[in-house]
């Protein structure tokens, strides 16, 4: 059976380079090195919820039809649209987020992309006040701080601590796997112990208690050697329960939690007992690993990007590194959802200068967000089509937002019957990128890698790239014939 | 002292299940359990009378939803609720983007009281109810 080795995984920012793929029969048989849902994908992706026809709504229900027929109705529907919206690409490769751009020119209609759902406000904050980042490459190696803020890798990224971070042995920096291992076990036999003195079978040791007082609470914990991990977020993730410090912020605090580390970094002091909930004399430990750290990284999620503050929350969080670097080395970087989400950040801002939210009614780009980002024209009713691709707004997007969506012409491009494709008036299945087709991605770093194609798809089921071109090439014979008989 | 309805924050996001579930498909089995459940604090949950696994009415300004409620299992998260991104959550997520094109995901005041004769929507009931397809 061959194997393709160094397959570079299509689901989540990381884009780990290591799976290693079994194929039989042009099917995935078997996998190693990839996580849990990087092995659902690859082995469930041609599940029963795979579409295999084009499909069109015909007295409410979706029927299969041509592709010939199913791309005439899309183009025709878009060409004669007034204001569309082309929504998703971040599950999609480069080459196809390109074609997007093209079609969203010539129909004058709206481009963006998931991360106005998601990293959209880091963008922001980034125009802002710029951004001191690195690659994924130097804080494996070198980085001895690592902090999470407002994200749960191992929930959303679940091999960023494996291969980036904390649990990765790098070239200067050793992996602190084993010592985590020691505090599960360790762990686990306190709990052993509680649950014997519960049920009576070792007698109450008030000395061991007064001990475990005494060093919980306070973070010793940040002065042990080596690597240091620090979460910080509203509730206690998993990724929380591995750190050696966890810090919990009251909800949309984490903007005044910020400013009062920027004021204890820059050796102010503060004249409260507690910030968002936390007492200042943590924080204060907490701002002497900052400022004493070789090398440290803050990776931000939605905890920041969503919350109260929003943009003003990464610029806040851009501008606490840009002074710990007037001290130490430090480095910020978003921890990107999508696998190609950054790469449709890329395509969207080299080929019109913006990288979402972008308007091309004009006839020129317009970028103003707010105004000219997809939720907030579906919110304002103003669209009167939509093109969905590789993005399941159907399930992401608030009920109103959706609503609006459904009252006009919806256009799904996407390999599985998600919730938008249930609501689709016109359905392409399409090809997986990154199993089926080959394409390029941008990891979470802005480093663009290959997708590998590992297997054919179904007979018939074209790539997005190719079901993009045909509707762009049908749209200027539609447009072309409205200006002749003009 | 028991209590009929209790106000709280709630937040969307990933869990490790609701990816596993996406990928999978959206209307499979896994997708739906992981997605159409909210995480309590348990002395919320005690408060409410409500007991692990049974159902709960979340209401917000945008609508309600009924979701399983399921002991947050590390920690206590008091007047916090968490519902896995999907569209259970979205059903009651606030859309308000301060004019930046970003909903609220994540801290919309809400309410949750028991519901345990509610029956849980699948998601293709759920799009019906809501938009009517």
């Amino acid at each position: 059976m061959p194997i393709v080795k160094s397959v570079v995984c299509p689901i989540c920012g990381c884009l780990c380079d290591d799976i290693e793929v079994t194929v039989e029969n042009n099917e995935v048989v078997k996998m190693k090195n990839g996580c849990a849902i990087c092995e659902s994908k690859f082995l469930g992706y041609k599940g029963e919820h795979r579409v295999h026809q084009p499909m069109i709504r015909k007295d409410g229900k979706l029927v299969p039809v041509s592709m010939d027929e199913a791309v005439h109705k899309a183009a025709e529907t878009l060409a004669n649209a007034n204001y569309p919206i082309l929504y998703g690409w971040s599950s999609t490769s480069c080459e196809a987020q390109r074609i997007g751009v093209e079609l969203a020119e010539e129909l004058g209609g709206v481009l963006d992309n998931t991360s106005v759902v998601c990293h959209g406000p880091s963008i922001l904050g980034i125009q802002e006040v710029g951004i001191p980042t690195c690659t994924l490459g130097q804080i494996r190696h070198r980085a001895d701080l690592i902090i999470y803020w407002g994200c749960d890798p191992w929930s959303a990224h679940p091999r960023h601590l494996e291969r980036y971070t904390s649990f990765t042995e790098g070239k200067f920096e050793k992996s602190e796997w084993k010592a985590y291992m020691q505090k599960v076990k360790a762990h686990a036999g306190q709990k052993k112990i509680e649950s014997a003195e519960r049920r009576g079978f070792v007698k109450y040791h008030p000395h061991a208690h007064t001990q475990a007082c005494l060093v919980s609470g306070a973070p010793q914990t940040l002065k042990k050697e080596g690597r240091k991990l620090i979460v910080i977020d509203v509730r206690k993730s998993m990724t929380a329960e591995m750190a050696d410090y966890f810090i919990q912020v009251e909800p949309n605090k984490d903007y005044e939690l910020m400013q009062a580390l920027r004021a204890l970094v820059r050796d102010q002091e503060l004249d409260v007992d507690k910030v968002a909930g936390v007492p200042v004399e943590y924080l204060e430990e907490v701002a002497d690993a900052l400022v004493n750290c070789e090398f440290g990284v803050i990776f931000f999620g939605m905890g920041l990007t969503q919350t109260a503050g929003k943009f003003r929350n990464i610029e806040v969080a851009i501008s606490l590194v840009r002074d710990l670097n007037r001290r130490t080395k430090f480095a910020i970087m978003p921890m990107r959802g999508h696998f190609n989400v950054a790469g449709a950040n890329v395509v969207s801002a080299w080929q019109s200068g913006y990288p979402f939210g972008v308007d091309f009614s004009l006839g020129y780009p317009r970028y103003n967000p707010g105004e000219t980002t997809c939720m907030d024209v579906l919110l304002r009713d103003e669209n009167d089509a939509s093109l969905v691709i590789a993005a399941d707004p159907g399930a992401n997007f608030p009920k109103r937002a959706v609503e609006n969506m459904v009252k006009h012409p919806l256009i799904v491009i996407d390999p599985h019957m998600n919730a938008t494709a249930m609501l689709a008036d016109i359905l392409f299945p399409s090809a997986f990128v990154g199993i089926e087709v080959e394409g390029t991605a941008y990891r979470m770093d802005s480093v663009p890698l290959p997708l590998k194609k590992v297997v054919e798809p179904p007979e018939g089921i074209l790539s997005d790239e190719e079901i993009l071109k045909k509707i762009l090439e049908e749209v200027r014979v539609i447009k072309s014939q409205k200006t002749e008989a003009a | 002292m028991m209590q009929p309805k209790l106000r709280v924050i709630l937040l969307s996001g990933r869990t490790i299940e609701q990816g596993v579930g996406k990928e999978l498909g959206k209307s499979s089995p896994e997708y739906f359990e992981a997605c159409s459940m909210v995480y309590m604090d348990a002395e919320d949950m005690k408060k409410l009378g409500v007991k692990n696994n049974t159902n709960v009415l979340v209401t917000t300004e945008m609508g309600s939803v009924v979701l399983k409620a399921v002991k947050y299992p590390r920690g206590p998260t008091p007047g916090l609720i968490y519902i896995p991104y999907g569209p259970w959550a979205n059903a009651v997520c606030s859309d308000a983007t301060t004019s930046i094109g970003m909903p609220s995901f994540k801290g919309t005041p809400a309410e949750v009281e028991p519901a345990p004769n509610k029956p849980l929507l699948t998601l293709k009931e759920l799009l019906r109810c809501e938009f009517g397809r």
